[in-house]
């Protein structure tokens, strides 16, 4: 069975609101410094003294995010999650709300940030919160259209 | 963002607008401590008292600010209700990230509020709301209140003050995130001066990154360095309470009042027992991935049956000698309930558990009774302490009230002044020697960090007065570059001179990597001549008596060596502050061209 990787947050019990992931993904993935422009976001539930939760990508498939882009900027992934074309993004906004964990970040162009689950945050990670998960590949979904190479 | 200049927000309270304001000096006064300092210059005022509202109340952060691993410090400057003179402290939580998101170099707070308010601002926004509905309300209610009304839970930092804070006691700390403190010379009183309940800073801006490689790969070669290697095992493991132990087995822990150096019963407030007992987890500033914000738990039976609360409290070495061995409290859970209370009231822990200290003994001496104290304070009695705490943070009677202004301020009006453990404030948690006293009482914010005189105690018996001097000035430079940067100062083993040049190089801050000793020296000189012109006199500095009847592993204090010492460094500090001659002729000039 063909299977691909994609980012899980396993171990978030063990996050230490150091940010270092959502940075790391900021710098490498995005090129840009920033909390928000990344594909993982870390917040406090409720004051620093409740823990912290991450806002990645779920991988889902169908990706919703990827049905309502309508310009094919969002396209299935494999193994789940979403291949990002920027250059087909017209910067309308639809993918973020119809993401059911609120996991994409629009800046102020609109443009939109997710995660690509190229695992570049995971080794930045100091208390090894994050992993690559393999999951079997599932027969993508006609509606999701075909996957083109990044 | 990268640039060759500073970008400041300046608010002013009594109309709640503000300006952003372009100011140069990036290669002469670099950010953090420099830029305070050139701050305080711009709109501080020397000759008019701490809570005018024309002075200042200044956040500042560095070039390297969020850009690499443990740069995650900000910079409070303003004039201390302490001694009304300049004064700095420092805080990490997601204070320094905050303002390098919301695009600021620095954040200068000016005027007074009509009434008491929080200050929200964003890259993208800025507003003063009326919140006289918090007067009073304690820390941990406010930090509940102010997470819903503001949004952006995680990327944003929120600065809040405590009854004491409102009370305008001289000690009042400034509350970050939590668990993170301007803790120390009472920045806490000039947001209550201000009427400033909260400020909230929205970390909401995007930069771009210097282009190629060489930037992401130093980035990965430091973290790397932070997280690999044993360099930061200290602060990651035990944390500081690892000096607990360390302190009492060589005779260099103040307890009781600094009545003794080391006791046989320390075990029950060791790092080793804290983290066995009561540690619940760690967590981080942002930007920081050693972690060494420990939290532990108080658990309160408020009700018959089995009824029970429990909340989180963060413990280091500091707070736990202040309100641990300095009260004689050797029991983890209870040094937790006293810091649970200073925390509510929004006290400087370090200030508040040794002017308790002081009032114990002074308690038990008769100089002051119970009428005063209100609660029969006697070492070890955490209930009691924790009574007093709250006394202390509402400003209870006049004792409180007096007491809050400083140890020293209750001693000359009460007496007992030889054994009130201050050392230009209230003492930090080390008794090591003749170096460290002479460093806390003369450095620029009489802080346990100013320099490493514990650490020159430690490493050398002999006693050599002009090296320990030299070590002290030039420990200072080094630690004023890095406060500039701004680094945590637990990050010095990892950020040398050349990986700081190599990191300022890599964002294109060329000419400030050439330049890092004079830039150094110029802000070491520019924080001590504004010391100065607020009214510090180095030569007047007393060391108070208790300091000289102890004994550390070293046998007893010589008195001689210490003041011997202490002149020294005060003429050097007199020498540092002197105005540069190009100033002078500089004034000379302006009021020769006035009289014309």
């Amino acid at each position: 069975m063909k299977t691909a990787k994609i980012l899980t947050t396993p171990r978030m019990e063990r996050c230490i609101g150091c940010h270092s992931c959502s940075l790391a993904c900021a710098r490498l993935v995005n090129k840009r410094l920033s909390w928000d422009t990344a594909g993982i976001r870390i917040v406090s539930s409720g004051g620093l003294s409740t823990g912290f939760e991450a806002k990645p990508c779920l991988a889902c498939n169908p990706a919703p995010c990827a049905l309502a882009c309508p310009t094919g900027a969002f396209s299935q992934r494999k193994g789940g999650g979403v291949i990002v074309k920027r250059k087909l993004c017209i910067q309308c906004g639809d993918c973020a709300p119809a993401c059911p964990v609120d996991a994409i970040y629009l800046d102020t162009t609109t443009e939109p940030f997710v995660c690509i689950h190229c695992g570049q945050c995971v080794p930045f990670c100091p208390h090894d919160c994050l992993e690559m998960t393999e999951v079997p590949v599932e027969p993508l979904p006609e509606e999701a259209g075909k996957e083109v190479a990044p | 963002m990268i640039r060759d200049h500073f970008r400041i927000l300046t608010v002013d309270l009594a109309t709640g607008k503000g300006k952003i304001v372009t100011i140069d000096g990036r290669d002469t006064e670099a950010g953090g401590s420099g830029l305070a300092a050139l701050l305080f210059n711009k709109y501080g005022h020397t000759d008019k008292p701490w809570n005018d509202p024309e002075q200042p109340l200044i956040f500042t952060i560095g070039p390297l600010t969020g850009y690499f691993p443990l740069m995650s410090k900000t910079v409070c400057g303003f004039k201390s209700p302490y001694h009304d003179q300049y004064g700095e402290s420092h805080a990490g939580g997601r204070s320094a990230l905050s303002l390098r998101f919301a695009d600021l170099d620095g954040l200068v707070v000016t005027g007074k509020a009509g009434r008491l308010s929080c200050l929200s601002i964003g890259s993208r926004h800025l507003e003063l709301m009326d919140v006289h509905y918090m007067r009073g309300i304690d820390l941990q209610r406010s930090g509940k209140m102010l997470r819903k009304m503001i949004g952006g839970a995680g990327h944003r930092s929120i600065f809040r003050i405590g009854p004491a804070g409102e009370n305008l006691s001289a000690y009042a700390c400034i509350t970050v995130d939590t668990y993170r403190h301007f803790g120390r010379l009472g920045g806490g009183a000039v947001m209550g001066s201000k009427n400033l309940k909260a400020i909230a800073i929205q970390g909401d801006g995007v930069f771009d990154l210097p282009e190629g490689k060489e930037y992401a790969e130093l980035f990965e070669e430091v973290h790397k360095q932070l997280t690999t290697t044993d360099m930061m095992d200290k602060y990651h493991n035990l944390g500081t309470p690892v000096n607990v132990a360390i302190l009492n087995e060589i005779k260099a822990l103040p307890i009781k009042n600094l009545q003794q150096t080391t006791d046989p019963n320390i075990k029950g407030i060791t790092g080793e027992t804290f983290a066995d007992d009561t540690l619940l987890r760690n967590t981080a500033c942002a930007g920081c991935p050693v972690g060494c914000i420990h939290i532990g738990f108080v658990r309160e039976k408020f009700m018959e049956p089995n009824q029970y609360l429990y909340r989180q409290v963060s413990y280091d070495h500091e707070p736990i000698f202040a309100t641990g061995s300095m009260l004689g409290v050797t029991n983890a859970f209870s040094v937790l309930s006293i810091i649970d209370m200073v925390e509510k009231m929004g006290l400087d822990v370090m200030s508040a558990g040794v002017a308790l200290a002081w009032a114990t003994e002074a308690l038990d001496k008769g100089i002051i009774s119970e009428k005063e104290t209100l609660v029969p304070l006697k070492f070890d009695d955490a209930a009691g302490y924790k009574e007093a705490m709250q006394h202390l943070g509402l400003g209870s009677n006049d004792f409180y009230r007096i007491l809050a202004q400083g140890t020293m301020k209750a001693a000359e009006q009460y007496g007992g002044k030889d054994f009130a453990c201050v050392l230009g404030q209230e003492m930090g948690g080390y008794a090591t020697g003749e170096v460290f006293f002479t460093s806390q009482v003369l450095g620029f914010r009489h802080s346990h960090l100013d320099t490493g005189g514990y650490s020159f105690d430690q490493k050398h018996e002999e006693k050599n007065v002009e090296e320990a001097v030299k070590f002290l000035v030039h420990d200072e430079q080094g630690r004023v570059f890095l406060t500039s940067m701004v680094a945590c100062l637990f990050a010095r083993a990892v950020y040398k001179d050349e990986l700081l040049a190599d990191c300022l190089n890599s964002l294109g801050y060329t000419t400030l990597a050439d330049s890092m000793d004079q830039v150094a020296q110029h802000i070491q000189k520019l924080r001590w001549r504004l010391r100065l012109a607020t009214g510090f006199d180095p030569a007047a500095v007393k060391i108070p008596k208790r300091f000289t009847e102890i004994t550390t592993w070293k046998g007893s204090i010589d008195v001689k060596y210490l003041n011997t010492l202490k002149k020294e460094y005060a003429k050097r500090i007199v020498e540092l502050g002197k105005k540069e001659k190009k100033e002078e002729t500089k004034k000379a000039k302006k009021k020769a061209t006035k009289g014309k």
